[in-house]
This record gives C-alpha cells, sequence and structure tokens, in this order.
C-alpha cells in the first residue's frame, strides 16, 4: 500500500516534467522553424546582387525578369516606421508623463486604461480608422506614408505610454524630491532628472514599438497601400516589408516567392540585430546609472 | 542677541482634514544651528519640509500660518524661488544616479541659469570643500556618484545643496542611513557650516542635537512644547513633558 503511493506519486511527477517540457518544445519550435525555413528558402535570394536595392519583380513565369529586390521596400518600411516614431515616441512619452507626473488622479488612470486597451485592440481597426478618417476628410491622401505613419503610430503611443509609464514609476520619490528642493522647475526636474533617470525603461519601449510596428501589414494594407516602385513622396502609396511578403506569399509566380522569403529573412534579420544592439546600449546605459 | 533668519508664526500643516502640526511659532536665528528633536510620528519632518515649501508638492496637502524669510512671507513668493533660498537634505542621500559627481553638484547652477565654465567650476569645488567631500574626490569629480559610499554621498548631496547659493539649510535626520563614523563627520560639517548658513537639523536622536545645535525645539504630537538654547532645554527644561523626553522616560 505504502509502496503503491510512493511510486503514484513518482510516476505524477515524471508525466508533469515531461508535460511542461513538451510545452517548452511548442513554445520554441515556431521560433526555430521560422528561422530555420526563412534561411534556407531566402538565404540565397538576401545575397543576391541587388536585392537590397533593386525593385521587386513583375509578375512573370518564365524569363527576363532580372530586376528582382525589396529596394524601394526597405525605404519605404525605414520612412513610415521613422515618420510614425517622430510622432508616437513625443506624444506617447509625454502621454506618460502626464499621467505619472501630474497626477490629477481620476484622469491618470483613465490614460492607463485607454492605453491598456487600445494595446490590445486588432491592428487593422487602427488602419480601418484612419482610413475612414481620411476617405471623408482628405481622401486625396488616403494611399500614402503619411496615413501609413499614422496607422503605426496609433499602434505605437499605447504600447510607448505603458512601458514608459512603468519606467517613470519605478524612479524613487527622493529623486523627484531632491530636483524640486533645488528650485528646479516642475518640467526641468521631470524632463532633465525623472525622464532621464527612466530612460533605459522608456527606450525598452519605444524600441519594442517600433519592432512591433515594422513587422505589421495589417495597418498598411489600406493606407500605404504599398508600391513597387522607390519612395514617389509622402502623399503617395509607399512600399513596405510587411506589405510585400503579405503580397508575394500569396503569388503563384515563384519569382515574387523567393522574393518574399528574402524580405522575411531580412525583417527578421534587422529586427534581431536592432534588438540586441539597443538592449545591449540600454544595458550600457542601466550599468553606468549604477555607478557599475 | 543675532538676528532672526526664518520667523514661523502659528503655522499648521494638513494631509488631508489632520493637521500633522498644529500652530507652531518658532524663531531661527541666523547663522546658528537649530535641532528640532521629537519621538516619531511627531511631525518634526512636517515642520521642516513646510520651511521650505516641499510639503505642498505632496498630494492633498495644506498649510496655514506664516514663515517669514528676512521678514517675507515664503507663502507670498514662488515655491521655485523659496527653494533657492531655503536649501534641503533629506533622510537619504539622493544623489542623481545618472549624473557624475561633478554634474549632481553643478545641477542646479547648470538648470537653473547660464553661467561661465570656470565659475561652475569654483562653485563645484568651493560647495565639495564646504561639506569636506573635495578631498576624497578631487581626482575623480568625473566618476557616477553612485560610486560613492553611503556617508560621501550624503556629504555630496551637502555640497549641491550648498552650490544652490541658498541662506537657510534644512536637514531632516541627515544620518539616520549613515554609519557612527560617516555621522560624526556630518556633525562637524554642520558645525562649520553655521559660520556661513542658517542650519534647521530634524534629529531623533537627542545626543546628536546636544553636539550640534545652539537651539533646540522640542515638538511632541504635533506641537511646540518648548524651544530655547540647547544647553537649557536639555539641563533645565522648563516643562515636564520635555524632561521625561530627554530622561527617555517615552518617545
Amino acid at each position: 500500500m505504502k509502496f503503491d503511493h510512493h511510486a503514484r506519486r513518482k510516476l505524477f511527477s515524471h508525466a508533469i516534467a515531461v508535460v511542461t517540457g513538451l510545452c517548452v518544445i511548442a513554445v520554441l519550435y515556431p521560433l526555430f522553424s521560422i528561422i530555420y525555413t526563412a534561411v534556407i528558402k531566402g538565404g540565397a535570394v538576401l545575397f543576391q546582387a541587388g536585392f537590397l536595392t533593386d525593385v521587386p519583380p513583375n509578375a512573370c513565369s518564365i524569363v527576363a525578369c532580372k530586376t528582382v529586390g525589396i529596394g524601394p521596400d526597405i525605404e519605404g518600411t525605414f520612412i513610415l516606421v521613422g515618420l510614425a516614431a517622430c510622432i508616437a515616441i513625443p506624444v506617447g512619452v509625454l502621454a506618460a508623463i502626464f499621467a505619472t507626473e501630474y497626477r490629477t488622479r481620476g484622469f491618470g488612470r483613465a490614460i492607463s486604461f485607454t492605453a491598456d486597451v487600445l494595446t490590445g485592440a486588432p491592428s487593422i481597426i487602427m488602419g480601418a480608422f484612419i482610413f475612414g478618417y481620411f476617405v471623408l476628410y482628405d481622401p486625396t491622401i488616403v494611399y500614402s506614408a503619411i496615413t501609413g505613419a499614422l496607422a503605426l503610430s496609433a499602434i505605437m503611443i499605447p504600447i510607448i505610454t505603458r512601458t514608459a509609464e512603468e519606467a517613470l514609476r519605478t524612479v524613487p520619490e527622493a529623486t523627484r524630491e531632491a530636483a524640486l528642493a533645488l528650485g528646479i522647475s516642475k518640467w526641468k526636474a521631470t524632463l532633465r532628472i525623472t525622464l532621464i533617470t527612466a530612460l533605459p525603461g522608456v527606450a525598452t519601449g519605444a524600441l519594442l514599438a517600433v519592432m512591433r510596428a515594422a513587422g505589421e501589414a495589417a495597418p498598411l494594407l489600406f493606407t500605404a497601400l504599398g508600391s513597387n516602385l522607390p519612395f514617389q513622396g509622402f502623399n503617395q502609396p509607399t512600399a513596405a516589408l510587411p506589405l510585400l511578403i503579405y503580397n508575394f506569399a500569396l503569388s503563384p509566380y515563384s519569382n515574387q516567392e523567393k522574393v518574399a522569403w528574402g524580405a522575411t529573412l531580412f525583417l527578421l534579420v534587422a529586427i534581431l540585430i536592432a534588438n540586441v544592439a539597443t538592449r545591449y546600449m540600454i544595458h550600457r546605459l542601466s550599468r553606468r546609472y549604477a555607478g557599475m | 542677541m543675532e538676528g532672526t533668519k526664518l520667523k514661523v508664526d502659528r503655522l499648521t500643516a494638513y494631509y488631508g482634514d489632520n493637521p500633522a502640526i498644529r500652530e507652531i511659532s518658532l524663531d531661527f536665528p541666523e547663522r546658528r544651528v537649530t535641532a528640532i528633536i521629537g519621538p516619531s510620528g511627531c511631525g518634526k519632518s512636517t515642520f521642516i519640509r513646510c520651511l521650505n515649501r516641499m510639503h505642498e508638492t505632496g498630494a492633498h496637502t495644506r498649510v496655514e500660518g506664516k514663515v517669514l524669510l528676512d521678514g517675507e512671507d515664503i507663502y507670498d513668493d514662488d515655491p521655485v524661488r523659496v527653494r533657492r533660498r531655503i536649501g534641503m537634505v533629506f533622510q537619504r542621500p539622493n544623489p542623481f544616479v545618472t549624473m557624475s559627481i561633478y554634474d549632481n553638484v553643478s545641477v542646479a547652477l547648470r538648470f537653473n541659469g547660464r553661467h561661465p565654465r570656470e565659475y561652475v567650476d569654483q562653485v563645484v569645488i568651493r560647495s565639495l570643500q564646504q561639506a569636506a567631500l573635495w578631498d576624497e574626490v578631487s581626482d575623480r569629480v568625473d566618476a557616477p556618484a553612485t560610486s560613492l559610499s553611503g556617508g560621501q554621498q550624503q556629504r555630496l548631496c551637502i555640497a549641491r545643496a550648498l552650490a544652490a547659493g541658498p541662506e537657510v539649510l534644512l536637514m531632516d535626520e541627515p544620518c539616520s542611513a549613515l554609519d557612527p563614523l560617516a555621522t560624526s563627520k556630518i556633525e562637524e560639517l554642520i558645525g562649520q557650516l553655521k559660520q556661513d548658513y542658517t542650519v534647521v537639523i530634524v534629529t531623533h536622536n537627542m545626543q546628536q542635537a546636544a553636539r550640534v545645535a545652539d537651539f533646540t525645539a522640542f515638538i511632541y504630537l504635533g506641537g511646540l512644547v518648548e524651544f530655547g538654547p540647547t544647553e537649557q532645554l536639555f539641563e533645565r527644561p522648563k516643562e515636564r513633558l520635555t524632561e521625561q523626553y530627554i530622561t527617555g522616560r517615552f518617545g
């Protein structure tokens, strides 16, 4: 009887270990599978001459499609995400500052709550919202870099606000008091001391938002629209890597499909590099703050 | 007798609807050290924070009464200007962690106006000397402030407050987070600071008050019980409550 109990307990313990182990595999498998497939299918394409600069290929089944590249899409993604970051980072950070530093209690909480809800909102809604707004008020630029950047910034702002709020809250009250007690005005104390102290956290949030936006196709479907041409102006349809992947992945033509794989690998690698580089910089910054 | 630098007239400070201190009137003599003593929670910290308008930075706080600096009510002035004239050192060292030693000391000068580099250098050196820290950091003023020990950080905070050019220095239990050696350094320093500044120090340590202060005020349950020259207050207290407190019968 006693032995039986012991055996059952051991068996159960092993079973749990196996199940959790399987779950780890389920978590890791998609990531490595994606990277593996992208490298196998896109590796050769990525290093083809001109792939990073040429325009994308037209649909063609056999010959004469020499120009194969994702130049406009790399350029377009940088422009869209850069413009979106220029809007979203100041707006998101200032909203977070208002919520934490000028706590008019109920209103500050309302900002956090709204940002939380928006962070979870489907990204295509953001695109639809911007699309609808411009259809009504300025139809000439519905499909443009401007609307694309606005849709991306709508995704970025709540992410930046929430993470910046958390970062600002970790700054000790004593730091704010020290600044005020020196006769430093509230806005200087906030921007030049509190915000700088919270910078590693704020920068991490901004980076997360930028990387999320760089990979989004849905909000750009009916805003930036996509294009096979290099950048034509802020009021013109603009190419973007996720849009190219979306369009070409569905293409029946093998040359376009190849380009989609190359673009996928490029996007993965670019985001990975940006991620590691920024984390390293933030790590250095945090260590410096800690006096190490 | 010397002139009065800071005159407190029937000061009452609230958190919400609850007064933490009630109707305190007190004169702080110029270029002297005045200690505020009393048991925990008696309102000492609240009181000193009213003297440079830091109390009102908290939520739901309110102050009644007057605090006259050279005869003019600081509550009629701009709080930012008041805090430039009345500096403060806190319980725990709170250097700016993102800044070097030099940047910490020069922060008020750099943020509150424009000054030539040579002038800022001079003030930084003088302030560090006044805070008895210069000899220990003269070769590494660009090192992070967080690389200093706790006692050094507190002296850095004193230097930072002095560099802002105050006339009055408020110290809210400046040694409570420090070891005995660092404490004795700060106490020695306070004795020198009164040559140039009017010093108000809150302390829960009666021996410390006896060692550093020219005058001492005893606060209990938010009210002022007794105020007088330190020697007199400790040796011949007028109030029974004071006598009971300093002989350790409560608190």
